[in-house]
């Protein structure tokens, strides 16, 4: 009697302790399938003309995303100089200035801000940058995006910043360094791994976002020159050329996937890895 | 300004009494200032982003009044906007991922935080973190050119046939559709559930788990009877995550549920979500009282997410909390 | 509860026990447990050394020795809960009713052999449920309801809570939670309780409950608890072994070893010298 229920209740006992274990590796699998079917896909897709010609025309083949890249690359600079000095200094003051209240305030925006929808912080750029000027333009893609690093930069400054040792700052205060220069001088170079690979790591998640660009940047088939037009960027020309009946344009598509999940990928492998050694890596 | 010179620079009366100019000249003081500024700069952000929300879609507020939630007809030519087809796309595709999503990721956690050694563990988590970083467009990709016609040629057949007359499963087929929706979604929060539920369950305490098995537990018993029990809120708080991440979500759902804003009971028909119709629509849209529609769904995602995320942020502090005093 | 065999051991065993009289005493008792040889390693670095002991049937053994002795270890070893760290390695034999325990099931063997462990750590469930969770995974056929009220009387807890099975375990305090752990052992008719540093996470007036329950407790099967209290381990036990550094020093009944201990270091021990 208690024999056969023992045996029984040990082979559920191995057979489910074997299906959690196949969830976990199928799920880690998934990712390498999405690596190794870009690269199966879009891998012979990628050569120079890819990186340096600008679209054909609409039914043409041929041609390559130059103003995508130069596009994404843009905006996305704009973007951290918008979004990086406000989370930064935000969290300066969090970590060394403020009191209770104003804290938990600016944590709570924060938070807050950070768990909206992009497509939603695209609607709020979009009011604010396009409305107004009555036309798209990469300062818009750039506002949205700026906007979507501050939350991860913001937390993660307080964070390491407050991680300081307390014997740093009282060492540089027992010399007669001020408030600031300390924070400038001692505390912030001792954080600065940290806040980095946060900084980093917000660039690599805006960096493949598509929808608050969608109606921001909104897209080009041409150059974009200056910031005030609109702007092709990688992960829209994907959306528009995967959703396209071209089959030249799926092939492109699949090399700008490849080219965007590579950059993605290193940033993040870079960050969680070499930066952040001994450090605990914020999760996004 | 008094003519004598002091010997130390910053000599003077105590902080409170200086002047404002005085203080001005003070390095710690403009730094507080200067940091305040950008400090203040998120709260003004965040609360602008939910003012030009709410002041942007105040015409189908004035129009539809509270009927905006519960009208499925959508017709841009006749001015007539409600918002039900794209809240029910939404939750059904929600609900189809976490179907998948929840049971998937969960077990994996308990791969992860139970049986594996911790360097596996360490080393399968971090893959689990790459995952999470693809790019949604991606998965759209994928979605469109994988998914798509795996649920046309093999799902489709496979559950209409001998279940067709089922209402959920009734109907043709083209590939897109809510399920197809559902699915990408599934694979794109998983992510989020293992990593959550992971940390939550590594932070049952040890003599839970051994308490079950000095009982004569096995392993499989003394984990799903007693140290999942024990995370539970937290496991919940990782599901409501996922969950807010699925509603957000944009680019993946539109380019494989079809786009259709009709109510339908089967998986497989077309549909649409909140976030896919912005998505495709706005940029087209003609007129004050169609952008403004758009712009209010846009509010109700919002106000969505912010609801699910502040829960769950709420049960996984409770869980990780509970581990460390649990003691009478 | 099935009757305790009276199972032969060997002689080497009694010959450790270190006055004639207690040889006397032991070799007329029946031993639930022998340990032989036992030598325990985490990695490469041992814990135990050459553990040779028996528990008496139905008698309370006490393990007692200043902190990092292996005490812990040792009791853990006892239903191989050892096993739960992936590094540790245990040389030597242990036998239950003559049958070593490190050749047959683990997960049949820990039913036979209870623990309650050092912080009261109950079930997020019911008291009842907390209770019943032995009986309901090994497939008990009987009144579940009864077996909970008599694994609680024997723990003197029925009284307290038996207008409330259905709360959660949480609601009770300290040392009610520790007795519901002891219910909760009970409730499976252990051969064998082992108990470490039970009371050591309550306060004096549990403590006491505790020490009365563990002397009934004696009818119903064998304790073996470790404890860092020596006047607990002189009230309550039968035997005691004193371990120092990984080595038994001195295994003798209680009284001998209190009064008139042969070796050096367990006088310097008892006597509050170290430790």
């Amino acid at each position: 009697m208690s024999n056969g229920r023992l045996r029984w209740r040990k082979f559920v006992s191995n057979f489910m302790l074997a299906m959690t274990g196949v969830c976990a590796f199928v799920s880690v699998l998934v990712l390498f399938f999405i690596l190794g079917y870009l690269l199966f896909n879009g891998g012979t897709s990628i050569n120079w003309d890819f990186f340096t010609k600008l679209p054909k025309p609409v039914g043409e083949t041929g041609g390559g995303m130059a103003n995508a890249i130069v596009g994404s690359g843009k905006i996305l600079l704009l973007a951290s100089l918008m979004g990086v000095p406000i989370g930064f200094l935000g969290g300066i003051y969090l970590a060394e200035f403020s009191g209770k209240g104003m804290a938990s305030v600016v944590r709570y925006a924060a938070d807050l801000l950070n768990g909206v929808p992009s497509i939603v912080i695209g609607i709020f750029a979009y009011s604010l940058v396009v409305l107004p000027f009555k036309h798209f333009s990469a300062y818009a893609g750039s506002f949205a995006l700026g906007m979507m690093m501050i939350p991860i930069t913001l937390r993660s400054t307080e964070e390491f910043l407050k991680s300081v040792p307390r014997m740093l700052r009282e060492g540089a205060m027992a010399l007669g360094a001020s408030k600031w220069k300390t924070i400038a001088t001692v505390i912030v170079p001792a954080a600065y791994r940290g806040i980095m690979t946060a900084i980093l790591l917000a660039l690599a998640r805006v960096a493949g976002e598509t929808a608050p660009l969608l109606f921001t940047a909104f897209g080009n088939r041409f150059e974009s020159h200056g910031w005030s037009q609109p702007t092709a960027t990688l992960p829209v020309m994907i959306y528009t050329y995967a959703v396209s009946p071209y089959d030249d344009w799926h092939r492109q598509a699949w090399a700008a996937g490849l080219v965007l999940l590579g950059l993605v990928l290193i940033i993040n492998i870079l960050a969680r890895t070499i930066l952040s050694r001994g450090i605990a890596v914020p999760r996004s | 300004m008094a003519t004598t010179a002091t010997t130390l620079k910053n000599a003077g009366p105590a902080t409170g009494s200086r002047s404002f100019f005085a203080k001005l000249r003070d390095g710690d003081e403009i730094a507080r200032l200067v940091t305040l500024l950008f400090a203040t700069t998120v709260v003004l952000i965040t609360v602008g982003l939910v003012w030009e929300l709410w002041v942007n879609s105040v015409l189908p507020r004035q129009k539809f009044g509270l009927h905006f939630f519960v009208t499925s007809v959508w017709d841009p030519i006749m001015d007539q906007f409600g918002a039900l087809p794209f809240i029910y796309g939404t939750m059904v595709t929600s609900a189809v991922a976490l179907l998948i999503a929840v049971p998937f990721g969960i077990g994996a956690a308990i791969f992860l935080a139970e049986l594996a050694p911790p360097r596996v563990s360490d080393t399968l988590q971090f893959f689990i973190d790459l995952l999470a970083a693809v790019p949604s467009v991606i998965y759209g990709l994928l979605g469109v050119f994988i998914v798509v016609p795996l649920v046309r040629t093999l799902i489709y057949p496979a559950l209409n046939n001998p279940f067709g007359y089922l209402p959920i499963f009734k109907g043709p087929s083209y590939g897109v559709g809510f399920i197809t929706a559902g699915i990408v979604l599934a694979i794109m929060v998983i992510p989020y559930i293992i990593s959550v539920s992971r940390e939550v369950l590594l932070s049952v305490p040890r003599d839970q788990r051994e308490a079950a098995l000095a009982l004569g537990s096995t392993r499989w018993e003394s984990t799903w009877k007693v140290v999942v029990p024990f995370a539970k809120t937290g496991i919940m708080g990782s599901i409501f995550l996922a969950l807010a991440r699925a509603l957000g979500e944009t680019m993946a759902v539109t380019m494989v549920i079809g786009n259709t804003p009709k109510i339908a009971a089967s998986l497989f028909a077309p549909g649409y979500s909140i976030a896919a119709v912005i998505a495709n629509e706005f940029t087209e849209a003609t007129g004050d009282l169609y952008l403004q529609s758009l712009i209010a769904l846009g509010l109700v995602l919002f106000l969505l997410t912010f609801v699910l995320n502040g829960l769950a942020r709420i049960l996984i502090v409770i869980t990780t909390q509970k581990g460390s005093e649990v003691r009478g | 509860m099935q009757a305790s065999a009276k199972p032969e051991f060997s002689v080497n065993i009694v010959t450790n026990l270190t006055t004639p009289a207690s040889r006397e005493t032991a070799a007329a008792l029946p031993m639930r447990m022998t340990i032989s040889k036992v030598n325990f390693f985490y990695g490469p670095k041992q814990i135990l050394f050459d553990i040779n002991m028996g528990i008496a049937d139905q008698k309370v053994t006490a393990l007692i020795g200043p902190s990092g002795c292996g005490k812990s270890t040792l009791l853990r070893t006892l239903n191989r809960m050892h096993e739960t760290v992936s590094t540790s390695r245990l040389e030597g034999e242990i036998l239950l009713d003559g049958q070593n325990i490190l050749a047959q099931d683990v997960t049949a063997l820990r039913r036979r052999i209870g623990m309650v462990f050092q912080r009261p750590n109950p079930f997020p469930k019911s008291i009842f449920d907390n209770v019943a969770y032995g009986p309901r995974i090994n497939g008990y056929k009987g009144s579940l309801a009864d077996t909970v009220e008599k694994s609680l009387r024997h723990a003197a807890l029925w009284d307290e809570v038996k207008d409330h099975l259905h709360k959660s375990a949480y609601e009770l305090s300290g040392g009610q939670q520790q007795r519901l752990c002891i219910a909760r052992a009970l409730a499976v008719e252990p051969e064998v309780l082992l108990m470490d540093e039970p009371c050591s996470a309550l306060d004096p007036i549990s403590t006491a409950k505790i020490e009365e329950l563990m002397v009934e407790l004696k009818n119903l099967t064998t304790i073996v608890i470790v404890t860092h209290n020596m006047q607990q381990a002189a009230r309550v036990s039968d035997f005691t072994a004193f371990l120092l550094i990984g080595e038994i020093i001195e295994f003798s009944p209680t009284p001998h070893l209190f009064t008139t201990p042969t070796d050096p270091r367990t006088e310097a021990y008892i006597t509050g010298r170290f430790g």
